[in-house]
């Protein structure tokens, strides 16, 4: 079968903000409508609403079920929920198009991520029977990774300070971005251990915030959008759960989805991708081969605003924007997810 | 640790602290049930009186919901179902009533208790009133009501003569 052109056609965000007062419902409800107002389309139009958001941040099961209230969801719809990044629901939208059931579909994520402990929360995305019991703390297992890169000699924490660095500067052209900072590697390193090796410019900040997009195909995308941010190639690996089983220092299923998605067939103008953590930036853009040709995470990325579950749209949102703008031609947009780069999706797209 | 089978058993329990909000859009709605007034909200695109005020916006419209309005405490019960089994934690004498109750000036019905009547007796139509608890044991939650009971007026027409044919 044929595959059909999917484009990203408009995205909306919400400023990233700590200490949210808002429900779920009503982080989200705004961007919804803002992403729909941007393309002018009729609701009914839209033939597949697909939702990411985790359950365990709420502390609620079934909590997603609220959010279709912020849908507007009557006449009745069709919709989908993943327990994930909006980036995942974001994939299952593509196949769903692919599917010729619709032409048409907006995916949005949200995360409250600072109601709660995040990092002993996302402990229950690790394997339940090994892992999930210990409680180690993601920033802990992020720690243990980039220690066993740092004694390969895989990178340094210098290097690690250089990506916090250009990230916090970076997010100072960002509006929406929450932790912006012009600052120096030298400064950065100056600064204590949260924890070691990691320090607090080497974890991504907890914040609240919630997006939405809207992709289409075919001609659908032209009606809808001036220059359509075109999916040319979009897959998703995951690693073992076994974290003993894995190697700490490097990205298999990155490499992979890289090379399927096509990464490297032509150049890559700006990558946005998912690093929750320094060191996994670094890992992700060896994985990917993305060399110094390429402007990695403009916006200042997961580093300077981590909405856990919707920090992964995000990179979509900010890398289609990109192409709608004419500042970029071809672009990466990442999303990972679980403990330690276990799974990630990479996606290319291209304006015409 | 039972090493009798040579299986090694862990047990650990877990436990998350969050930080609940209700929204501001659902406040005023928590803040009524603590002085005992019944506070829902209209929907400014479809003039539906939601109470509870859900997340606080409206479903079918997608607009964060605009004026409060004071609901009941009156309403007529639209549906309900008679329990007969027992089950774990069970607190209230079987059997008993639970009814979907539309609070006079609310678009949609709240799910409460039905007593002081016998659970035969309740019918669609049927028009109730909240009987609260002692003000001491009141919070922010519908728990301030006990129940509902029957004000003994004529049962509304809900139409379900016609409905049922």
């Amino acid at each position: 079968m044929a595959r059909r052109d999917v484009a990203i056609v408009a995205t909306a965000q919400r400023p990233n903000e700590v200490g949210s007062t808002l429900t779920s419902v009503e982080l989200i409800l705004p961007v919804i409508n803002d992403v729909i107002a941007k393309v002018g389309i009729e609701r009914q139009k839209i033939g597949f609403w697909c939702h990411g958001s985790c359950d365990y941040m709420s502390g609620q099961p079934f909590s997603f079920v609220a959010a279709v209230d912020a849908i507007g969801a009557w006449p009745p719809i069709v919709e989908s929920h993943v327990e994930g990044d909006g980036a995942l629901a974001l994939y299952e939208a593509w196949v769903k198009i692919q599917t010729g059931e619709c032409d048409v579909a907006l995916v949005f994520s949200n995360g409250k991520t600072t109601s709660g402990p995040i990092d002993r929360i996302l402990n229950l995305q690790a394997d339940p029977y090994m892992v999930t019991p210990l409680w180690p703390g993601f920033d802990s297992l992020a720690a243990l990774q980039a220690r066993a890169c740092l004694d390969a000699g895989v990178l340094s924490e210098a290097d690690m300070a250089e990506v916090a660095a250009r990230s916090y500067r970076d997010a100072l052209n960002n509006p929406i971005a929450y932790a912006k900072e012009n600052v120096t590697a030298e400064q950065l390193l100056a600064r204590p251990y949260t924890t070691a090796p990691l320090r607090a410019h080497d974890c991504g900040v907890p914040v609240d915030g919630a997006n939405a997009i809207i992709l289409a195909a075919g001609d659908a995308a032209r009606s809808l959008a001036e220059r359509p941010a075109w999916i040319r190639g979009i897959d998703h690996r995951i690693d073992t759960q076994r974290l003993g089983a894995r190697s700490m220092t490097e990205s298999s299923s990155a490499a992979i989805a890289a090379a399927k998605a096509g990464v490297g067939d032509d150049r890559i103008d700006i990558a946005e991708l998912h690093a929750p953590y320094t060191h996994q930036e670094i890992l992700l853009r060896r994985a990917m081969n993305l060399g110094e040709g390429t402007h990695v995470n403009p916006s200042g990325g997961a580093l300077v605003s981590n909405p856990a579950m919707a920090a992964g749209l995000a990179r979509f949102a900010e890398a289609a924007e990109s192409v709608f703008s004419g500042s970029a031609d071809r672009v990466l947009a990442h999303c990972t997810s679980g403990p330690m780069l276990q799974q990630n999706l990479v996606c290319v797209m291209e304006g015409e | 640790m039972s090493e009798a089978d040579g299986i090694m058993r862990l047990r650990q329990p877990i436990s998350v602290t969050y930080n609940w909000s209700a929204g501001p859009n659902a406040t005023s709605h928590l803040n009524g049930l603590l002085d005992g007034t019944l506070v829902g909200k209209r929907c400014p695109g479809c003039s539906l009186v939601y109470f509870p005020p859900r997340n606080g916006v409206c479903p079918k419209c997608a607009r964060i919901l605009g004026d409060d309005v004071v609901v009941g405490p009156r309403g007529t019960i639209t549906t309900f179902c008679v329990v007969n089994v027992p089950f774990l934690g069970q607190k209230i004498k079987l059997p008993y009533v639970a009814a979907q109750i539309l609070l006079d000036g609310a678009d949609i019905s709240m799910q409460h208790l039905i007593q002081e009547c016998e659970a035969s007796d309740v019918r669609i139509g049927m028009r109730v009133e909240p009987v609260w608890k002692d003000r001491s044991e009141w919070g922010p939650s519908l728990e301030n009501i006990a129940h509902f009971r029957p004000t003994g007026e004529p049962d509304r027409d809900m139409g379900v003569e016609a409905g049922a044919s």
